[in-house]
């Protein structure tokens, strides 16, 4: 079917308007979660890092875990009131709450106000972020033709990622421009400059606003308000209605809470994986994703537009089953590239550094020794052991804090840029063709509430807490370094069966329903 | 076909409180191993989470196995309540 080139142009305008607002949220959520450790330091002050760290990805998790709640409401009001007001209304409350956190003073100026006040603008954020989606998916779902629905809503499908890779870029620039020294700019960084890119979300969202208020209505959604059939409440004809509500747990169980393990495991958690386990160097663990996530992207419209030719349940339970069976020899590999015990060192080069600051007013001192050893590969690795020199004879630190960080070489560099990028191309599977398969699923009437709750719940909770229980099995059972992928491998099997039992490929011609 | 996913169901049933028991033991044991706040705010926190959705699980157990997936609705015509 050849389109009027005036249509294809009013669908192009239609996707980048909802891809510009779609991905500008997706970077003010994810910005929290890239910049978690420098958060932990500024409001959850406690002695052990761990517990820091613990704490801020817990406020992490209450974002995702809020998103369903924000679902609920949003959809609500989008079946209710329209689309465009409703997901215009979400972008806003993102882009205030994202700008507030880069306002609200740390813990040593206002106390415990601090992470209360972090707290509560996650949440906010995480309810806008569970209304928009649904809203962007639908609204451009609802714009396209039928037999390019899938590569129409792949573009929604890549803000996701491509939110990740600027918020992981800008903090990189905001990271290494603040001084021409670069130790120093990086302290200038994790003393204020990580406000910068949150601050920054404002200018992006004002331009985001502008270009949606210039957006009209869904013409699906217009024609169902005009003939009066829109859902009076469609919360419970969503949920009450036994028909609609199988179809829910359907996309839920069949779907959705694959999509989101594979997501988070892909990239999220994989960032955190080489960085916290096979303790890369921050700027290489984060340099990585990016190059990883430049190459897959374009996949996402790939998959979404072959979708439209064989069906939307092939290519995405197929994405699934190759995460299942493949993630744990991908991360093993990622482990052993990084692993020391796979090198020789060459000893002579080694290096040690002392430096002894006095603490004031106590008579003791702060000593840091630095040692970098170097492998026959061309890897460096620094251990900083920083503990403090008593003036009381006799008495020492219990547990010096120890920090280790490796710089791999080009060929093990690149080589997890490869592991990272099949993961994520196993995210572009799952996720390309995902939209339109949730929107063929639910009538117009009750499709914002409808498919957002299941998106939200799989791709928000179970995909949104990925990192964090993986990395508390990983506490649990400490043997092995690579027991938390268990967790995804087995709701993506789970997902996996009830998709295969469950779902049709059939490719709905017809959303006008 | 349609008799699998009827006898499937069963396992969704089972899925659902087997769910539950390990959740709740495997947070009770954390808990006594580690009586601080931050672990029971954490375990309290998947507690509340998860139970709703397993319960989903089942729900979704139930349905299959009266054979409600047996046809899936093609247009909002097909939905009868």
């Amino acid at each position: 079917m050849i389109q009027p080139a005036n249509e294809v142009q009013s669908i192009r305008k239609i996707i980048m308007a909802s891809s510009v607002g779609t991905l500008i949220e997706w970077y003010d959520f994810y910005i929290f979660g890239s910049l978690a450790p420098v958060i932990a330091g500024q409001f959850f002050p406690k002695t052990n890092p761990t517990a820091a760290l613990l704490s801020t990805l817990a406020t992490f998790a209450a974002g995702f875990i809020v998103r369903p709640f924000g679902a609920l409401v949003f959809g609500r009001l989008g079946d209710l009131i329209g689309r465009k007001y409703t997901f215009l209304l979400t972008l806003i409350i993102m882009g205030s709450s994202t700008f507030a956190i880069g306002l609200v003073p740390g813990y040593q100026t206002i106390g415990f106000a601090a992470p209360i006040i972090i707290l509560v603008l996650r949440l906010l954020q995480g309810l806008a972020l569970g209304g928009e989606y649904g809203g962007a998916a639908t609204y451009v779902a609802e714009h396209a033709p039928p037999n390019r629905r899938g590569f129409f809503t792949s573009w929604i499908q890549t803000t996701a990622t491509l939110g990740l890779f600027l918020s992981l870029g800008i903090i990189l620039i905001a990271r290494h421009s603040l001084d021409a020294d670069r130790t120093r700019s990086i302290a200038k960084f994790e003393d204020w400059g990580w406000r910068i890119p949150f601050l920054v979300s404002i200018f992006l969202v004002v331009v985001s606003v502008y270009i949606r208020l210039r957006m009209k209505e869904s013409p699906l959604y217009a024609k169902l308000k005009t003939e009066g059939k829109t859902s009076v409440n469609p919360l419970k004809e969503s949920f009450t209605h036994r028909s609609n509500l199988k179809m829910v747990l359907l996309a839920l169980f069949g779907a959705t809470m694959g999509q989101g393990v594979v997501w988070y495991t892909g990239q999220f958690y994989a960032q955190s994986f080489i960085e916290n386990v096979c303790k890369v160097d921050f700027e290489q663990s984060r340099t990585i994703l990016l190059w990883a996530i430049l190459f897959a992207t374009p996949f996402f419209v790939v998959f979404g537009n072959w979708s439209d030719k064989i069906g939307r349940k092939w290519i995405m339970l197929v994405g699934m089953f190759l995460a299942i069976i493949t993630y744990r020899p991908l991360f093993g590999k990622l482990y052993s590239i990084a692993d020391e015990k796979n090198k020789t060192e060459v000893v002579d080069e080694k290096q040690i550094s002392t430096a002894i600051k006095p603490i004031v007013n106590t008579g003791n001192s702060l000593r840091k020794i630095g040692t970098t050893h170097f492998f026959d590969d061309g890897t460096l690795l620094m251990e900083t052991r920083t503990d403090t020199l008593y003036a009381e004879a006799g008495k020492i630190t219990d547990k010096p804090d120890v920090k280790i960080s490796k710089l791999l070489p080009a060929n093990g560099y690149w080589l997890m840029v490869g592991i990272i990028f099949i993961m994520i191309l196993y995210v572009t599977m799952v996720y390309g063709p995902i939209a339109a398969f949730l929107v063929e699923l639910f009538p117009t009437k009750i499709r914002y509430t409808s498919m957002s709750l299941p998106y939200h719940i799989g791709n928000g909770i179970f995909g949104g807490l990925t990192p964090f229980i993986a990395l508390l099995l990983t506490t649990i059972y400490t043997g092995d370094k690579l027991v938390g992928l268990y967790y995804s491998i087995i709701v993506a099997g789970l997902c996996f069966l009830v998709g295969l039992l469950y779902l049709r490929n059939k490719i709905d011609p017809n959303v006008n329903d | 076909m349609n008799a699998l996913k009827r006898v499937a169901g069963i396992l969704w049933i089972i899925a659902g409180p087997l769910a539950i028991y390990y959740l709740v033991r495997t947070a009770i044991d954390e808990i006594n191993k580690k009586p601080v706040i931050d672990t029971k705010i954490q375990w309290a926190v998947f507690i509340i989470v998860f139970i709703p959705i397993a319960i989903g699980i089942i729900i979704f157990g139930i349905y299959a196995l009266k054979g409600e997936y047996d046809h899936l609705p093609g247009s909002s015509e097909d939905i009868t309540d």
